[in-house]
Parts: structure tokens; C-alpha cells; sequence
């Protein structure tokens, strides 16, 4: 019994080993992924060009002007003389925000205390717009407190827990860590099942009295072993690399990963089920299960922010609850006492999925 | 003497160390129907791809249909007809699309093609289904298809790789009939098998072995050269000792 | 004799497809029984529900005294099945295929290396090459060890020389005779007519239906109509010139000669050679020839199909 199992898992070893694109895909990808996403894709801004449209030209938007380019994220690429030239220079891409004090600005800042100042960004890209206008204000906040002009006598000191520096890599990691483990294990496995399918050997492995089962964990370990090996290989260069830190249990994580493994198996033995190309078995992968992952799981895009409907589907997302997971245990160091709920959720879905998939699993053609 | 429509002199193919086809020599006449016999992994279709202009050789002369096979590969393509087994139609669209479709592809005025569309649909007897999907049809339709499609653009010389491969006896031969037909009209007719009955109905038939030519002339020189009572026997007396097998 | 595999009424239907119709047929202990007829005739079907991979719609089939839909599972670890296509891993070597069926039974290549070793001999060569890079008939031969490996008591053969040429087809032939002498019960279905006499019994199958069951000498006793092979130096007209000739019933091709039967009672072979001649047909010869198998089937073809456009008329 021992003899044939191992037998099957050599032969999709070698199977793996082989085939260069899947073994690029299996073992590429993680690494090239994280590194994207950790190097290329940063929500932090290290230089803001900006414009300087000053009507008031006295002492306090002089040191102002100063206090903003000596911080070192700003860098003044444009001395503005009236708004049409700031239209121009947004368009020509010189700058990313200009900043617009009022006339006497100075004067009526010291005699009553407040005085306008504008601040135009670019709107075509909302997420740096956002970011350029928080940086902005801070250090003109900064700068009042200085002189102890602060406008009200109470202010908010915001703190990022968990991500003081709101890294970017602390949002991806989790969010890669389930993708990357859907596809190994979802779109791997449905396409090396529909592939036995297409040449005919499913055929002879019917024949050859393998019960389903065996022919179905047969075909999983080997992806379960690969996930898990990419599991490790992801956190490690999160933790290496990127330095994402794991607050909570090492353990705990490696065994919700375990869990979502087996879901995402799952799913991809459910889609072989009722597929029988490998064409289909990609598309539907893909389509399915890899985009709601990006999409719906709240990876990219905040849950709370999206239409109910959206919010609705997303509780179907094995990944939604992964995230909530990983999140959990890497940053915030949350226990299981914290994560039972979501943790029973992916046990409910994958008990399902797998019963649903062995019944499905013919012993026949169709 | 006419020119011959395919020519090959000490024609050669090497994959890395392994010979594939080794110096090959030889001349199809025009009007001929040639049988391009040999056993799996002889090189018959390392020697077909050569000669239909998918592979450039490694050595050696050839010209197929007047053109040179290292320098007009995409003339010899233009000037032959093409059908396999394997490969021929599309079996999601209907006669008529396939039809329209590979005439487009070899520069038929429209015209011109919806009228050859229609007397071919009426010659091969395929009027009652030239809106029914190719899958739908029998394998023997689709083959005498394939083969008027193959004929379209009027070549002077037509490539069939093991066409009748799976089909019932009686098609097998009207298959044939269509074979002389072409044949009678001028076409020469380059044809490989595995039916051996079928190597005697060509004019004359080449035996591949081991990269190289073992034995070319027509079907009863060969048969009497060989003190052989059918193609079958010589075949086989020649193929048998084969060394490679792949 | 104790029949291995049995059949009553089997039929099949695929949409509007009737694969199987009334499918009926018992095959003997150690007996090499050939299934002929060409694609679409029904033969993989039939196979496949004889492997216990399709149920049939209707009728019932044992294999090895069990039954094909209540005991599968019994049945499959007593045969060996080879699909109609190539189905091993081509990115597997020689051996790792092998090695991994053997292992999928539950034995050895050891175990069972007698049973395999002819074949395995020839392919030893290339025992670490991929099966994907083999020649056709390599393919074959390796596909039919891997059936073997197990030993099984029923080999059920789907057309395993399609594509193969003939020197590889002699050899697997050969092989089969042998593996049928150690007792082995074969079902072995092929396109080509020439293997038919290699079996002990035939039958010829079209579209879904049995035509006809018999030892390979029987039914050639099936063809009623005096045959005449009919030769003449130029080959490409005689076919249709002799088509022509009014009393003609068919004219087949077939290899040197053209097979014809004549519509009359009792033929008149000298106005046939007659009339050839007097259409530009040199050096005719004609005699009378015993039908062999592939005449028989054209000719049970012929019939089914006129039978049936007479019904539908």
C-alpha cells in the first residue's frame, strides 16, 4: 500500500521536475512576487516635486517654503508667478503639488491667528495625491507648533500601531502569501488532474483498481509538500529581506497555512472534477479563484470600503479569512483564542469542498 | 524528358549527432503518383518536412516543384498542396467556412472562390451538409475534404501524409479513386502509408530504412526483385532489418 | 470451453450517437479474438465498457464471470487494458513508466519479467529515453508491457497498431501469439484487414452493429459471389472503365489487381475482358479468385448499407 502511494508521488516529482514552465512557476514565482511587490510597488513616496506659488512673499512663507524643501522629501522644481502656470506645470509632469499661500499671508497669520493656504495636487493619481497632501500638512503643522501657532489648543497625534512606518511589504506579505498558495495549490493541481485526463492516462489509472482516493491524495501530496515549501520560503525572505516581522506564533502560522493549503486543494480537485481540459481548468482557476483572491479578499482593495453585494461574496473567499488570519498572527501577534472563528470557517469550507470533490470524482468516463 | 517535379541529391538531416535522413537521392516525375514508404522513425517525415519547405536540410540538394529548398521555401509552400491525417480542417466550421477559409489563405478572389466552392460541394457529393459542422461528419467525408481543400490553389504536386489512417475499406478506395483523378488531371501525388495494398496502386514507391533509400522502382519490379508476392513481403524483408528504431 | 468474456444486447448511445447497438458476443479461454472495423464503428466503446470505464445503456457484459457494473473493481485488477490512444507519461523514461504501473498494482517488474521480456529486450536501448521521444511502434510495445506487468487474465487490445508500420506490426503480432500460448485471453480490435487472419475468430463491426462472427477461414464462406481479380498494364483507368462495364456489381482496388463481382447469375468473363479492351485497356488477365476477409467485410458493408438506405427509402 505504502509502496504504491510512494510510487505515485515519485512519478509526480518528476512530473513537476520536468515540465520547465511548472517547475518555473512553482518555485520562480514566490521569489519573483515578493520581490515585486516588496521593491517595485511602494506605497511611500521618497521625493515630492512641488511648486511654490507664493502671493505674499514675506518672512513666515519664506521659512515655510524652507521648512517644507529641508525635510528632504520635498524638492522645488518650479517657482510659480500665477495659477495658469500651475495648470502648466501639473500637465508638463514637473510637479506633483503646488502649494499656494495667500496674499499677506504672513500678517494675517500673526494678527489673526489663521491664514489661507492651498494645496493643489494631482488628482489622476489619487493614492500619491493623498499621500503628498498628508506629508504637506504635517510639516506645516509642524511648522506652528514650532511657533506656537498651533490653531487649537487639542491636536491629534496620529500613531500607526503595528506599522509605524506604514510599510507597504506589511500589506503584501499576507495577501501574496494567499495567492501564491492558491495558485501552487488550486491551478496546479487542477491542471495536473485535467492533464491525466486529456492523454488518457486517467484512463489506465481507473483500470488499474487505485481507489479514487488514492488517486486523489496521490495527486495532492506533492503540491501540499511544494505549497508548504513555498510557504517558508515567502516568510523567510519577508522576515530577511523586507524584515515583516512575525509577532505571534511561528507555529500557529505555519499551521493556519497548512489549512489553507488543503483549501485551496481542495477547490482545485472540486474544479478537475467538473472539468476535463486543462484549458478550462486554468480559465476557471484563474478567473474563479486567483482574481476574488487579489480582488475580493481585501489584499488590495479595504472589504469595509466595498458595496454589500461585494462584501457578501467576499465571505466566500477562502483568502478573506487567511488574510484576516496571517495578519493577525505575523503583525499583531494574535493567538488562536483571537483567530478561532476564521480558522474554523477555512475548516468548515475545506471539509466541504473535499467531501463534495471525492463524491464527485467518477470512477468512470464520462 | 519534362523536368522532374521534385529533385534531391545526397539530401541530409542532422539533430545534433543523430542522422535523421542521410543523403537521399532521388526524382518524382511529373503526373506520377509516388508512395513514400518507410518504417516509424526511418525519416520519412523528417524527409517530408524538408521537402515541403518546414525544415531547412543540413546537406544535400533539393528542388520541389522548381524551387529551391533552402532559398524559395516559401514558394515550394505556395506551389504544393498539403493534407494530413493529423492535421487538415477545422472540425468547427462547416465545409463551406473550411473551404473559403484555406482558399483566402492562398489568395483566391472571392469570386473565383465561392464558385469552386460550390462545384467542389457538388463533386464530392457534400451539398446536403456544407452548413453542418466538420465534427459531425463521417472521418471518410472530412478526408476527400481535405484532400479537394489540399487541391484548391491548383498545385502541380500534392504532400499526403498517411491519408487514409482509421477509415473503413470501401472509403480507403474511394479515396484512391480520388487519387487518380487528381493524377489523371497532370497532379503528381507524393503519398506515404501504412497500407501496404495501397503501396501498389502507386507508380512507383521508395522504401526508407535507416535515414537512407533501401529500394526505389515500381511496385512489380520490386515485388520480382525481391521474389516477393506483395508489397507487404517486400517491406518487410527490407524493413526488418532495420537497427534504429526511433 | 469456458467463455472469459460475455456479452448480450449492449448498446450504448452517445446524444444522437448510437455507438453500441445490441452488442452480443462470448470469447473463449486463451483465445485471440479480433474486433475489426473501422473508426466510428464502436469499438472503443466497447472496449471501454468491457474495462468497466463507461456503463452500458443497456444489456449486460461479463468479464471473467463477473459482472462489468456490479463488480468493477474485482474486474479491474484481472485485466490488462490498452486505450486506443498513446496513454503513457511521455515525460516519463521507458523504465519510470513501467516501474510506476508495476507499482500502481501493487508488483514488481521483477515479478513479472518473463511475461515481459521479449519486448522489453528491444526496448532495453532505451530504457532512461522518454516515451514521448519513441518511434510508434516502440510506443506500442511499451504500452503493452505496461498492461502486462501485472499479469492479468484478460487483455483487452484497442487498437494497439494504428499508425505502426508494418514490420512493428508483425512483431506485435508475433508477441500476442505467444502471450496466447501462455494463456492469456486477448480482445484486440483493429483497422487493418490483413491482422484479422492472425486471429482465432473475428468480428467485423460497423456503425455500432456486429456484421458477422466467425473463425477468419468461416467467414470468407459469408462472400456468395464468384470473385474474379482482374489485371491489366494500365492500372489507373481499369478501375472506372471496369466500373462502367454495365453488368458490374463492385470494383475494388486491391494491390495489383482490381477484386470484381458481377451482377449476372453466371458472369461472362469474356465479354467483360472484351469490353475492356475495346476501351483502351491492354494485357488484361482475369480469374476467378477465393474471396479473402477484406472482401467479405466490403462486401457485409455493402450490404448493411443498402439494406439500410432501402429502409429508409
Amino acid at each position: 500500500m505504502m509502496q504504491r502511494f510512494i510510487g505515485f508521488v515519485r512519478k509526480e516529482f518528476s512530473h513537476i521536475v520536468r515540465d520547465r514552465r511548472t517547475a518555473a512557476i512553482l518555485f520562480g514565482m514566490p521569489v519573483l512576487q515578493l520581490l515585486l511587490f516588496g521593491f517595485a510597488i511602494k506605497n511611500e513616496i521618497s521625493e515630492i516635486r512641488v511648486g511654490i506659488l507664493d502671493h505674499s512673499h514675506d518672512l513666515v512663507t519664506q521659512e515655510l517654503t524652507d521648512k517644507l524643501l529641508s525635510s528632504g522629501t520635498f524638492v522645488a522644481t518650479a517657482t510659480l508667478s500665477n495659477e495658469r502656470e500651475a495648470g502648466e506645470a501639473f500637465a508638463s509632469g514637473r510637479v506633483n503639488e503646488v502649494v499656494v499661500f495667500e496674499p499677506a499671508f504672513g500678517d494675517r497669520l500673526l494678527r489673526d491667528g489663521h491664514a489661507g493656504l492651498q494645496l493643489l495636487t494631482d488628482g489622476s493619481d489619487p493614492n500619491v495625491s493623498r499621500i503628498v497632501a498628508g506629508y504637506t500638512t504635517s510639516v506645516v503643522r509642524e511648522y506652528l507648533r514650532e511657533k506656537g501657532l498651533a490653531a487649537s489648543g487639542i491636536e491629534a497625534v496620529p500613531l500607526m500601531m503595528f506599522n509605524p512606518g506604514l510599510k507597504s511589504v506589511y500589506l503584501f506579505v499576507p495577501g501574496l502569501m494567499a495567492m501564491i498558495l492558491m495558485l501552487v495549490s488550486a491551478l496546479m493541481t487542477s491542471i495536473s488532474i485535467t492533464r491525466e485526463k486529456e492523454s488518457g492516462t486517467m484512463e489506465l489509472l481507473l483500470v488499474s483498481s487505485l481507489r479514487p482516493v488514492q488517486i486523489i491524495i496521490g495527486k495532492v501530496v506533492p503540491y501540499l509538500v511544494l505549497a508548504f515549501v513555498n510557504v517558508i520560503t515567502v516568510v523567510a525572505l519577508a522576515f530577511f529581506v523586507f524584515g515583516v516581522p512575525c509577532r505571534g506564533s511561528i507555529l500557529l502560522l505555519f499551521l493556519e497555512s497548512l489549512l489553507f493549503i488543503l483549501t485551496a486543494l481542495s477547490l482545485g480537485l472540486l474544479i478537475s472534477t467538473i472539468t476535463s481540459s486543462q484549458q478550462v481548468a486554468m480559465m476557471i482557476s484563474l478567473a474563479g479563484l486567483l482574481l476574488p483572491t487579489v480582488l475580493l479578499s481585501g489584499f488590495i482593495f479595504p472589504i469595509a470600503s466595498m458595496p454589500w453585494p461585494l462584501q457578501a461574496i467576499s465571505n466566500l473567499i477562502p483568502a478573506r479569512w487567511y488574510l484576516v488570519i496571517v495578519r493577525g498572527v505575523m503583525l499583531k501577534g494574535a493567538g488562536i483564542a483571537v483567530l478561532w472563528k476564521e480558522t474554523l470557517i477555512l475548516v468548515v469550507m475545506t471539509a466541504l469542498y473535499l467531501t463534495f470533490s471525492v463524491r464527485k470524482f467518477s470512477e468512470r468516463l464520462q | 524528358m519534362p523536368e522532374q517535379v521534385i529533385h534531391t541529391d545526397k539530401l541530409t538531416k542532422r539533430f545534433g549527432t543523430f542522422t535523421a535522413v542521410d543523403g537521399i537521392s532521388f526524382s518524382v516525375r511529373p503526373g506520377e503518383i509516388f508512395g513514400f514508404l518507410g518504417a516509424n522513425g526511418a525519416g520519412k517525415t523528417t524527409a517530408m518536412k524538408m521537402l515541403t519547405g518546414l525544415l531547412i536540410p543540413s546537406g544535400g540538394l533539393a528542388t520541389v516543384a522548381g524551387f529551391d529548398v533552402y532559398r524559395e521555401p516559401e514558394s515550394i509552400k505556395r506551389s504544393i498542396g498539403y493534407m494530413s491525417q493529423r492535421f487538415s480542417l477545422y472540425d468547427d466550421l462547416t465545409p463551406r467556412e473550411n473551404i473559403r477559409f484555406f482558399g483566402g489563405i492562398y489568395g483566391l478572389a472571392s469570386k473565383e472562390l465561392r464558385e469552386k466552392c460550390d462545384r467542389m460541394l457538388e463533386r464530392l457529393d457534400l451539398k446536403g451538409v456544407a452548413d453542418t459542422r466538420l465534427a459531425a461528419l463521417p472521418l471518410g467525408w472530412k478526408q476527400k475534404l481535405a484532400f479537394s481543400v489540399a487541391l484548391l490553389h491548383e498545385p502541380k504536386l500534392v504532400f499526403l501524409d498517411e491519408p487514409t489512417g482509421g477509415v473503413d475499406p470501401v472509403t480507403r478506395r474511394r479515396f484512391w479513386d480520388l487519387i487518380y483523378q487528381a493524377a489523371s488531371g497532370g497532379v503528381t501525388v507524393f503519398v506515404t502509408t501504412h497500407y501496404m495494398d495501397e503501396a501498389e496502386y502507386c507508380d512507383r514507391v521508395s522504401i526508407m530504412v535507416d535515414g537512407r533509400i533501401a529500394a526505389l522502382d515500381s511496385p512489380e519490379e520490386l515485388k520480382r526483385r525481391y521474389d516477393a508476392e506483395t508489397m507487404n513481403d517486400v517491406f518487410i524483408s527490407l524493413a526488418r532489418p532495420a537497427r534504429r528504431s526511433e | 470451453m469456458s467463455a472469459v468474456l460475455i456479452t448480450d444486447g449492449v448498446s450504448k448511445r452517445f446524444g444522437k450517437v448510437e455507438a453500441l447497438d445490441g452488442v452480443g458476443f462470448s470469447v473463449d479461454l486463451a483465445e485471440l479474438f479480433g474486433v475489426i472495423g473501422a473508426d466510428g464503428a464502436g469499438k472503443s466503446t466497447l472496449f471501454r465498457i468491457l474495462a468497466t470505464l463507461l456503463l452500458p445503456d443497456a444489456g449486460r457484459a461479463r468479464v471473467l464471470g463477473l459482472d462489468t457494473v456490479d463488480s468493477y473493481r474485482m474486474i479491474r485488477t484481472r485485466i490488462g487494458y490498452m486505450p486506443g490512444r498513446f496513454s503513457l507519461y511521455q515525460d516519463l523514461t521507458v523504465e519510470e513508466n513501467l516501474a510506476f504501473f508495476a507499482t500502481v498494482y501493487g508488483t514488481t517488474i521483477k515479478e513479472n519479467y518473463e511475461l515481459i521480456r521479449d519486448m522489453y529486450v528491444q526496448l532495453e536501448p532505451f530504457r532512461t529515453r522518454r516515451a514521448g521521444q519513441l518511434s510508434g511502434g516502440m510506443k506500442q510495445k511499451l504500452a503493452l508491457c505496461c498492461a502486462l506487468v501485472h499479469r492479468p487474465e484478460l487483455l483487452l487490445l484497442d487498437e494497439p497498431t494504428t499508425g505502426v508500420d508494418a514490420v512493428s506490426r508483425l512483431e506485435f503480432w508475433q508477441m500476442l501469439d505467444r502471450l496466447r500460448r501462455l494463456g492469456i485471453t486477448i480482445l484486440v480490435s483493429t483497422p487493418y484487414m490483413d491482422e484479422a487472419s492472425r486471429c482465432d475468430r473475428v468480428a467485423f463491426m460497423q456503425e455500432g452493429r456486429i456484421l458477422a462472427i466467425d473463425t477468419p477461414s468461416g467467414i470468407t464462406g459469408l462472400f456468395s459471389k464468384p470473385l474474379f481479380a482482374v489485371r491489366a498494364a494500365e492500372k489507373h483507368h481499369l478501375v472506372p472503365v471496369l466500373r462502367s462495364y454495365p453488368h458490374a456489381a463492385s470494383v475494388y482496388a486491391f494491390g495489383s489487381t482490381v477484386h470484381y463481382t458481377d451482377s449476372r447469375p453466371s458472369p461472362d468473363m469474356g465479354d467483360v475482358a472484351a469490353w475492356l479492351e475495346s476501351n483502351g485497356i491492354g494485357g488484361v488477365g482475369i480469374e476467378r479468385i477465393k474471396p479473402g476477409i477484406e472482401d467479405t467485410f466490403m462486401a457485409l458493408m455493402e450490404s448493411m448499407t443498402s439494406r439500410r438506405e432501402a429502409a429508409d427509402a
